[in-house]
């Protein structure tokens, strides 16, 4: 039986534009289950970065409810949101957001210091994400001297530091070319297959569709398909992991 | 504080090492300011009030309404007779403080201040004597003068003789370290001398110090000194030393300025490292928005900046302390002396502190209302 580690409901979102309001999220449903990688695609403005946000407890809804691992955060205090994502969601962006000034080690470790683990603990616990992420020769190496698919790699191992049950992505291979997005997509593939992760990643690729256990299709604030498309092809899957 | 923090922090300064360069010097350049400034005053209110404070007397009787040393109002020396008679006093000599000429060789006049004194007591007479002894001065006409104002009245040894009002003065000791704060030197003297060098009638005098045997408490004395003097004020030590620093410090506004200059000292730091730690935040103002993402409080964003501020100040503050030991070892050969006594040192690290800290408020300002959901392109 699958869970759902997120859920909204009825989600909408609107913003103020001088007298106007926009709304970008229009009476959303939706839900994100454990072991599952769901797609969320459409065209720009389509309202899916929104949807992220809020599933991400980043963006609080206007109306609707959303509820994590079980919990209505929608009637969270603000100052528990922090816990909530720290705890229980895995981030990973576009633009991979490491750390310029720190190693790669010390960017991973950086976010088990935001959950109390430091030193030793910090160290070790983050060079082992790093070496299931198959970055261990470059654990020294500073954003800077990395391809795009190890600095992806690298905030993988940085979202995985919580152990979180949610993994949520906005475009993480929009700024990688095709082998280095494959390899990022098996090593998300493999965390919701393997380890039971929920992951939902936003993404405009369409060469990623086929690692979708779900397709998530979003226009004008609205989901106007959700599909299961036919699972795809092993070979994509192999080999990323170690 | 978490080792990962600090990490942090520092990395994030030390990425611009031209920023973290500026920075640190704001705060040296503040904090150099600040002891200079802070340091001129303490100097300038101990040497304004010196001779009081190292009299040696209990009280100090002046004539009525004189609100600091330099401006004493002579009075009948047979006010004398009648301290001395009174129970209670151990001893009690008359002493001088006046303006004069100097007269050196090649004829330019210097203002001096005349210090007269009786060298057969312990009252009143000079201090950290470097040459000479007091005992020299029981002779007429024989002076002692201040090291540092050897070039400026033109003596050179012991033995030189000078005029003062047009009367003999002959150098026979050097004292070390006693500056005048109106730039006048003092030239300690006999009482005798020092009447013929401010032109004062024999039968008078400026000052009487008063030395209290201890059978009574001082305001018991005072109270039967002027139950038997008119026209005078009985002063304790304190209260003629407090007169004597609050006209010089307040009343000429010249310390007003001093402290005017150190509070200047401290905005421009608080400005500089303020500029750059606000600089330093907006150029890491992603790396915030992707750590509050992550699930980090404010708090600890907080303590990431107040770390980088406090880095600064500790660096800044022990370079400028480096500095400051420098000018004030400079000053000590000056005709102003810079005092960093070491309770000023520490309370100097921590208004450094309190400087950056304040500081990063403004960073602190704009981390506070950064939006997490930055870090997601739309």
């Amino acid at each position: 039986m699958i869970d759902s580690a997120v859920q909204g409901v009825q989600l909408t979102k609107t913003y103020a534009q001088g007298d106007a309001a926009i709304r970008a999220l229009d009476d959303v449903t939706l839900d994100l289950r454990v072991g599952e990688l769901a797609l969320l695609v459409g065209p720009s403005g389509s309202g899916k970065t929104t949807l992220l946000s809020i599933l991400g407890c980043i963006l609080r809804p206007t109306s609707g409810s959303l509820w994590v691992m079980g919990d209505d955060v929608t009637r969270l205090d603000e100052r528990h949101l922090p816990a909530i994502r720290r705890d229980r969601i895995g981030f990973i962006f576009q633009a991979f957001n490491l750390f310029p000034t720190l190693t790669a080690l010390q960017n991973v470790a950086l976010a088990l210091d935001l959950r109390g683990v430091t030193g030793r603990a910090a160290r070790d616990r983050a060079a082992l994400l790093l070496d299931q992420v198959g970055l261990s020769a470059k654990r020294d190496a500073y954003p800077a001297d990395m391809s795009g698919g190890q600095k992806q790699r690298v905030a993988i191992a940085r979202a995985l530091t919580g152990d979180p049950p949610i993994i949520l992505a906005d475009e993480p291979t929009a700024a990688l070319d095709s082998q280095s997005g494959r390899t990022v997509m098996d090593l998300l593939k493999r965390l919701a297959r393997e380890r039971g992760r929920a992951v939902g990643i936003v993404t405009h690729d369409n060469r990623m569709f086929g690692y979708a256990d779900r397709l998530v299709k979003m226009e004008d604030g609205r989901v106007v398909s959700d599909e299961r498309p036919t699972m795809p092809d092993e070979r994509d899957l192999e080999g990323a992991v170690a | 504080m978490r080792l990962r923090l600090s990490e942090l922090a520092w990395r994030n300064l030390v990425h611009d090492k031209v920023r973290l360069l500026v920075t640190v010097t704001g705060v040296v350049f503040a904090v150099v300011l600040i002891v200079v400034q802070f340091g001129l005053f303490l100097g300038f209110a101990t040497t304004t009030s010196s001779l009081v404070d190292r009299s040696r007397a209990d009280l100090w009787i002046t004539s009525a309404n004189v609100p600091y040393i330099e401006v004493g109002v002579n009075f009948s020396e047979r006010k004398l007779s009648t301290v001395l008679a009174t129970p209670g006093v151990a001893h009690a000599t008359k002493y001088i403080a006046r303006f004069s000429q100097w007269q050196r060789r090649d004829g330019r006049q210097e203002s001096v201040q005349i210090v007269g004194f009786d060298p057969d007591q312990t009252l009143g007479g000079p201090w950290n004597l470097v040459e000479g002894s007091v005992s020299d001065l029981k002779l007429d006409d024989n002076v002692f003068i201040d090291e540092l104002y050897k070039a400026k009245l033109g003596v050179t040894r012991i033995g030189d003789v000078f005029e003062i009002r047009g009367r003999r003065a002959r150098v026979a000791g050097f004292t070390r370290g006693i500056r005048s704060f109106t730039t006048s030197p003092y030239v300690f003297t006999s009482f005798k001398s020092a009447q013929t060098y401010v032109n004062l009638p024999e039968d008078q005098t400026v000052f009487i110090l008063v030395k209290g045997d201890g059978s009574v408490g001082l305001d018991v004395l005072r109270h039967r000194l002027l139950s038997s003097l008119k026209g005078v004020d009985v002063l304790t030590t304190t209260e003629f030393s407090r007169m004597t620093t609050f006209y010089w410090m307040f009343t000429t506004g010249a310390g007003v300025a001093v402290l005017l200059a150190a509070l200047l000292g401290l905005v421009v730091g608080v400005v500089v490292v303020a500029q750059t730690i606000y600089a330093t935040t907006m150029d890491h103002l992603q790396e915030y928005g992707t750590l509050k993402a992550m699930g980090a409080t404010n708090g600890y964003l907080y303590r990431v900046i107040i770390q980088q501020a406090v880095i600064s100040a500790v660096i800044g503050y022990s370079l400028a302390m480096i500095a400051s030991w420098f000018v004030v070892r400079g000053s000590a050969k000056g005709g102003a002396a810079i005092l960093l006594p070491w309770p000023v040192a520490v309370g100097m690290f921590w208004l450094t502190l309190a400087m950056c800290t304040t500081a990063a408020l403004v960073s602190i300002n704009k981390v506070t209302r950064l939006d997490p959901a930055m870090v997601f392109k739309g």
